[in-house]
């Protein structure tokens, strides 16, 4: 069989088994667009910007699992698309962008719509290819899947000269079965005696604290993470990345950690003996104050990517390896294992946990005769059995919803919270629900966020997405307003929205169905209106509290002991670890 | 402290790019850097001499062998090794008196006149880094017109090697 570059690149999707690409065509991929037109087996989603077409591939591969496929042209066809690019980087997302590029006679010179996209995406990448041989085309796609997928996974670019994918050039076709790297062989498998060691450092501990993150998620070990949660009997507690990978209402879950997360897993963090963290890269939102981070732990450290390990916070047993494959062997080691953990020290630990709980620092003000955010994601949950496909932008609405939500599931969080980048949420929507047409999927976004990709409402009804978008309108890009109140004396500077559109008629025009709710008795009835219309676009304009933050807060620069709590919570003002109950 | 690190890295376009990258990006220290390609033209042996603490060497070490094209990295300052560079510098000279003094320095560094001219003379050592920052320094009386250095190539000692 002879095909030309452009059908080879096509026909390489169908064969790794790609369902959608998601693109914008241009002058430089137009001969790839040719085949894509001639074939029915790899669907095209014809996104209105090319930003959104890397946030919808993102948003499929974070739900799916499966790498995300995007297709744009050649200069700004790439440099939008860096963004989205980025924000998978970030967040260790498996993506391959094919970017088109000026033919291979022109590179260099300047051409109309060049640029040097793998130069400009290097940084943003695990990998990049130029394909300057059209007999390495399928060779490369195999290896920009292989690379996409393995190992700390990560988007890769194939950038592709137009004269590759001319049609009157044609080459047989093989599309290798697997293929292999001299330079490329990601360790997998941890080793067995850090893993003994690992075990015995975690049982000798008094107040252990399990904290994990969105490597649980992508490597597929919620399960084998419940496992050895439950055998441990260990507090636990996930980063913004991590949601979902233990049940938010499961006993042993402390909620979410770092700078917006609960007072009692930040306290438990500093105060813990042993700090077993397991796919997490103990990012500056996480740590606080690094000097001042879990004082007094050892720590272990499960992760893919070797160079995660020790690069701010120095361990004391790393393991590198796929944190499902660890935490079987660690589940293995203590079910046939005689040692356990030390019930009575446990006991004290959980009594002092349950201290911190107690505080209830996610309280908020819940008779007031505005609409409060946590309220309206409270309620989302409440309507949506909490059994949603939740994606959000990026700010304070990002934040209640991680709160406020209540994730069961891994992958049902889906949000950039790396990079964090604004207009990642109904893009990302889109392709979570392409990707399960029949399960619930809603966007949570603020007013600010959702206006950088608002043309893609467009996309959704093209592509009839029922998506249902919560957007918390405060009129102010809250999350700025809120730094802006505490650490710039309220100097408001740029961050209050005006002129904003009325978003009913703007969700009309593009073809939904738009609701504004400003009364908190109208919230209930309207958004379960919203959700009943399962097969609508429904944008939901809710219109809360301008003043409201997102508490508890860690400042830059604290430490996890030195929370700001929401001026409803009462705790002591100088919250100590009453540690003096142990000794 | 300073370290020297080899690296066996693909011979592809862009590869020579990835590396400096990482080091730009990510703020680490380069004092020098040499590449070109070895027996097996698929591949090229590279040298970087940077500065760091030993948190920031392993990061760079970590960060380096993430790169899809680096195929094997040795830390040569982590062992016996031999470290060369080659310094080619141009001074100028006036009298008989100054030439003399120059080829006697030249001597006691092993180095070797490449070419001489009635007002100039051009130099080539190939030493240790330091030696030939030692020698520059030697140099003080007289213009230097050029400098040229190759950077750090460097090898260990021994039967140890980076090699596939």
């Amino acid at each position: 069989m002879e095909l030309s570059g452009g059908e080879i690149l096509i026909r390489c999707l169908k064969d790794e088994g790609v369902e959608y690409l998601f693109g914008y065509p241009g002058g430089a991929v137009l001969h790839i667009y040719d085949a894509i037109y001639r074939q029915d087996d790899v669907k095209h989603i014809l996104v209105r910007h090319e930003q959104a077409a890397t946030h919808a591939a993102d948003g499929y591969a974070r739900a799916t699992g499966q790498p995300g496929v995007v297709i744009v042209t050649s200069g700004p066809g790439a440099t939008n698309a860096v963004t989205g690019i980025a924000t998978a980087f970030m967040d260790s997302i498996p993506m391959v962008v094919i970017t088109g590029q000026v033919a291979t006679a022109n590179i260099g010179s300047d051409a109309f719509q060049e640029v040097d996209a793998v130069g400009i995406t290097r940084p943003c990448v695990k990998h990049n290819f130029l394909v300057k041989d059209l007999s390495k085309l399928a060779e490369t796609v195999k290896k920009a899947f292989h690379v996409a997928t393995t190992g700390r996974p990560g988007p890769v670019v194939i950038d592709v000269p137009k004269d590759i994918t001319d049609p009157a050039i044609k080459i047989p076709y093989h599309y290798p079965d697997e293929i292999k790297m001299r330079s490329y062989q990601p360790v997998l498998e941890g080793d067995p005696e850090q893993i003994k060691r690992a075990v015995d450092l975690l049982l000798t501990a008094k107040k252990p604290m399990i904290y994990t993150g969105g490597g649980v998620i992508l490597g597929d070990g919620s399960d084998e993470l419940r496992t050895l949660v439950k055998l441990l009997a260990y507090p636990v507690t996930t980063t913004l990345m991590g949601l979902g990978s233990i049940p938010y209402d499961d006993t042993q879950f402390l909620g979410m950690l770092g700078m917006h997360g609960t007072y009692e897993a930040n306290m438990a963090m500093h105060d813990c003996d042993v700090l077993f963290a397991v796919g997490a890269r103990f990012d500056d939102r996480v740590t606080g104050k690094i000097a001042e981070f879990c004082p007094n732990a050892k720590i272990i450290h499960i992760d893919i990517d070797p160079s995660s390990i020790s690069k701010t916070i120095t361990v004391d047993i790393p393991i590198v390896g796929d944190v499902a494959g660890v935490l079987r062997e660690m589940s293995k080691i203590l079910q046939k294992g005689k040692k356990e953990p030390n019930k009575k020290d446990l006991q004290s630990w959980w009594k002092v946990i349950n201290g911190w709980r107690a505080v209830d620092c996610m309280t908020y003000d819940r008779g007031t005769d505005m609409i409060k955010p946590q309220a309206a994601v409270e309620l989302l949950h409440e309507i949506t059995a909490g059994d949603a496909y939740v994606t959000s932008d990026v700010g304070q609405h990002q934040m209640w919803a991680a709160q406020y939500y209540g994730f069961s599931k891994p992958k049902r969080w889906i949000n950039s919270g790396g990079l964090g980048t604004m207009g990642f949420g109904l893009p990302a929507a889109m392709g979570v629900q392409l990707a399960y047409p029949d399960e619930t999927v809603v966007c949570v976004t603020g007013e600010g966020s959702i206006q950088m990709c608002i043309q893609e409402l467009s996309t959704c009804l093209q592509y009839g997405l029922p998506i249902k978008i919560i957007s918390l309108n405060n009129r102010y890009l809250g999350m700025v307003r809120q730094w802006q109140e505490f650490f710039y004396e309220n100097r408001y500077s740029n961050s209050y929205m005006e002129s904003l559109p009325d978003f009913v008629k703007l969700a009309e025009s593009y073809g939904h169905v738009g609701m504004r709710v400003e009364r908190p008795e109208e919230l209930k009835p309207m958004m379960e209106k919203a959700f009943a219309m399962k097969d609508r676009l429904v944008f939901m304009d809710i219109v809360t509290d301008q003043a409201e933050n997102v508490y508890p807060m860690i400042m830059a620069g604290k430490a996890h002991n030195e929370m700001h709590m929401s001026p409803n919570c009462e705790i002591p003002q100088s919250p100590q670890s009453p540690e003096r109950e142990l000794s | 402290m300073r370290h020297i690190i080899s690296i066996l890295i693909e011979n592809e376009a862009g590869a020579l790019s990835r590396v400096a990258g990482l080091f730009s990006a990510r703020g680490y220290n380069i004092e020098s850097l040499t590449v070109a390609v070895t027996e097996d033209a698929s591949l090229s042996r590279m040298t970087i001499v940077t500065t760091g603490t030993d948190r920031v060497i392993e990061q760079i070490t970590k960060q380096l062998n993430k790169l899809i094209d680096v195929v094997k990295l040795l830390e040569l300052t982590d062992g016996p090794h031999i470290e060369r560079e080659m310094l080619l510098l141009k001074v100028a000279v006036t009298t008989e008196e100054s030439q003399q003094q120059l080829r006697r320095l030249l001597e006691v560094f092993e180095g070797h006149l490449i070419d001489h001219t009635s007002v100039t003379m051009t130099i080539q050592l190939t030493q240790t880094g330091e030696q030939i920052d030692s020698f520059i320094t030697a140099l003080t009386d007289y213009e230097i017109l050029e400098t040229v250095r190759s950077g750090v190539s460097g090898i260990a000692r021994g039967d140890k090697y980076l090699k596939i």
